[in-house]
């Protein structure tokens, strides 16, 4: 997985609520089998103005002018800054392969569902909760200043605004270690290999049926 | 010290180590795999050369991308029209069989949706712990199994380690008291209770649904309302172990054997919550205040009763839910104070894993026998979820109830809950749909979904617009609604 110490940041305003996976990353692209190259198909539909279909070429399709990602002082953004439940709908982990993909590092919103933030983490992407006040007034500071860019350190858990402000966010400790240093989750998780075993085994002594003998 | 919730226990159940940072590690009894997020999992399998750690707990079908109609079906994979599709179904062919995997292929009559098949083959026990790499698999918790849906990297997770990282949720208790009104079913339910909580009501909980109305309900209604407690953002639904839940589970053919059966269900008899357990959140409605619902926006949550007009945004919560209000009208195409049953229909679809197993079937049969398809509706459609369901349907004659209407009679699969395969919604349709999500395109770009119960998908295709199924159904339910079963 790839690491995240510190990063900095454009910022780009998603003004919309309860953005759901389906609209992350529209169905007809999670026919692939693979992991990467999702980002050109990121908000598909509210990005282009055709309908997308897998394999195609995007440079030639038409661009929704108003979609915030298509405006040209929000190219390059890494930060994106967004409404509550944020992720809401179906457990694809497409949606957070495609915001990677397309550039983005870190998440901030007033909430998230719990699925995508899971599976977010486990792509390299940090997704910061802070309370709706906050995050309107970050709306508002990126929406009035163009280039508006945030510092966001993940060791001493803060971000640091244009203005020089300091906001200090909660992430959880096992989160924070794995996004530091990379971690394989499973690589991690077979350290404790002889625990599961030993559970397994009672387990099975407890409950035999959920063992279903060959043939 | 205050009792414990059934997720607490199923919870303890499972607990395999405790970390000091404040996660899990939770064992997984039956994994459930199906084509779409289960690919990257296996390659990743293949890349560090790990095997699967324990086999005989995972099951696997395709659902998502396999065609509904018999002609493509009949050619089994190579009938797949678009080839991204077909390489996707047969990578987890492939997949199956090169790790050793046990999977209903396509044309396997045990083959349909993951949620309808599990259960079904009585894969799905009390105090199981179930995942799968989608979030319906909240499903399965209708059996008193904690059961909730994963992304791919814990799909290759559990392939690898029979365990997930996780942190313990927080416990809600839905109560349902009281009887529900005539032709108001489990889906009626379970949208009422969105509509309520919204769709962010639930993040972080497990939620336990109970009262007299739960009870009440068949396996398949409890596993209509489990399916949707993702729509309230809650990962996990469920609903305590019963004799309703171990008459379903016997004789299924992965149900515990002779040998064990008794032990198992003295095991299951005990997940149920305590009666003095203590839930973070208590959220109670009364049935017989629920009306047939129908969702007149692009969230689970805009959801209103048959009789209701369509909402003013000006009147709807903070500014971000206005926005959210106006956003929604516009796409569906409708206006406030517009009545639900002005709402004309192009499209109706009956499927999805929330409602398309034999009880569903049968109740949207008997809004449909002896009655017409309205000829301004383009498509109306009935896919069972599994092969099963469609047999048993055919014994019981539905298929000719619901093709003598004018409805299609397909294939089991997901279809157009998702629209991943051919059938799809055009720009600007609306349809009525048994399925879970109404987010804009789901079921095609452009497309404008409602979601209703099965028997209110029925009415709308016979009346063209949403009726009441309750009037519907008043007119001649004393003479032939008996008749139906043996029909
Ligand atoms: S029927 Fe729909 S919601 Fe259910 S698993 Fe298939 S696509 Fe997902």
């Amino acid at each position: 997985m790839r690491q995240f110490d510190r990063h900095q940041g454009l910022v780009a305003p998603m003004d919309r609520a309860n953005v759901d996976t389906d609209l992350i990353i529209p169905k007809q692209f999670l026919k692939s089998i693979k992991r990467t190259g999702f980002g050109p198909n990121l908000f598909d539909e509210l990005r282009y103005l055709d309908e997308g279909y897998p394999g195609q070429d995007v440079a030639n399709r038409p661009l929704n002018p108003d979609f915030v990602l298509n405006q040209s002082r929000y190219q390059g953004a890494s930060v994106l800054l967004a409404r509550r439940n944020f992720g809401c709908g179906s457990s694809r982990e497409h949606a957070p392969w495609a915001l990677e993909d397309f550039g983005f590092r870190v998440i901030i919103a007033p909430s998230f569902a719990d699925i995508f933030f899971n599976n977010a983490f486990k792509n390299g992407l940090l997704l910061i909760t802070f309370d709706e006040a906050t995050v309107d007034r970050l709306f508002q500071e990126a929406e009035a200043e163009e280039g508006y860019r945030l510092d966001v350190d993940l060791e001493s858990q803060q971000i640091i605004t244009p203005h020089g402000e300091t906001l200090t966010f909660e992430v959880d400790s096992f989160r924070k270690q794995c996004l530091l240093e990379g971690l394989d989750d499973i690589g991690l998780t077979l350290k404790d290999a002889d625990a599961i075993a030993d559970f397994e085994q009672r387990h099975r002594q407890a409950r035999p049926w959920l063992f279903r003998q060959a043939g | 010290m205050a009792g414990q919730t059934l997720y607490d226990k199923l919870w303890s159940r499972h607990l395999v180590k405790e970390r000091d940072d404040g996660t899990a590690l939770i064992y997984i009894d039956r994994h459930l795999l199906h084509e779409v997020t289960s690919p990257q999992a296996f390659e990743g399998l293949r890349l560090a050369g790990r095997k699967p750690w324990r086999l005989d707990t995972n099951l696997a079908t395709p659902d998502h991308n396999v065609p509904t109609t018999l002609k493509e079906r009949a050619e089994g994979n190579a009938g797949i029209v678009d080839s991204v599709s077909r390489i996707q179904v047969e990578t987890l062919d492939d997949n199956c069989t090169s790790f050793g995997i046990e999977e209903f292929r396509i044309n396997d009559a045990r083959q349909g949706i993951v949620h309808v098949v599990g259960p079904e083959q009585g894969a799905t026990q009390p105090g199981m712990t179930v995942v799968c790499g989608d979030s319906h698999t909240a499903t399965h918790g209708a059996f008193g199994a904690l059961a909730h849906g994963i992304g791919t990297s814990e799909v290759e997770h559990v392939l690898a380690t029979q365990c997930l990282i996780q942190q313990k949720m927080k416990n809600m208790q839905v109560r349902v008291e009281g009887e529900l009104g005539l032709g108001v079913t489990a889906k009626d339910i379970v949208l009422a209770v969105i509509g309520k909580i919204g769709t962010a009501g639930g993040t972080g909980y497990a939620i336990e649904f109970a009262g007299s109305a739960i009870r009440e309900l068949s396996m398949e209604g409890r596993m209509t309302i489990c399916n949707m407690a993702i729509e309230a953002g809650a990962r996990v639904g469920l609903v305590a172990v019963d004799e309703t839940t171990v008459e379903y589970l016997r004789r299924r053919p992965f149900a515990p054997s002779e040998e064990y059966w008794d032990a198992a269900v003295a095991d299951w008899r005990e997940l149920v919550s305590d009666g003095d357990a203590d839930f973070d959140k208590v959220v109670e409605l009364d049935a017989a205040a629920i009306e047939p619902q129908v969702t007149w926006g692009t969230s689970p949550e805009m959801v209103a009763g048959v009789g209701a007009q369509v909402p003013d945004p000006a009147a709807a919560g903070d500014e971000t839910v206005q926005k959210g209000v106006s956003r929604a009208l516009e796409y569906m195409g409708l206006y406030s104070g517009q009545q639900i049953t002005d709402i004309r229909l192009d499209k109706v679809f009956i499927g999805s894993c929330t409602n398309s197993r034999i009880e569903d079937l049968r109740e949207a049969a008997k809004v449909a026998k002896g009655r017409k398809v309205a000829d301004t509706i383009q498509l109306a459609m009935v896919v069972p979820g599994s092969g099963l369901v469609k047999r048993q349907a055919e014994e019981e004659g539905l298929d000719k109830i619901f093709l003598e209407a004018g409805f299609e009679w397909r294939e089991p699969g997901c279809s157009m809950c998702l629209a991943m395969n051919a059938d799809k919604l055009g720009a600007g349709e609306h349809c009525a749909s048994t399925s879970n999500r109404n987010f804009e395109g789901r079921q095609g770009f452009g497309g404008r979904t409602h979601l209703v119960s099965p028997a209110m998908a029925a009415a709308a295709a016979i009346a063209g617009h949403f009726v009441d199924v309750r009037d519907f159904g008043a007119e001649r339910a004393a003479n032939d609604d008996s008749q139906v079963q043996e029909a």
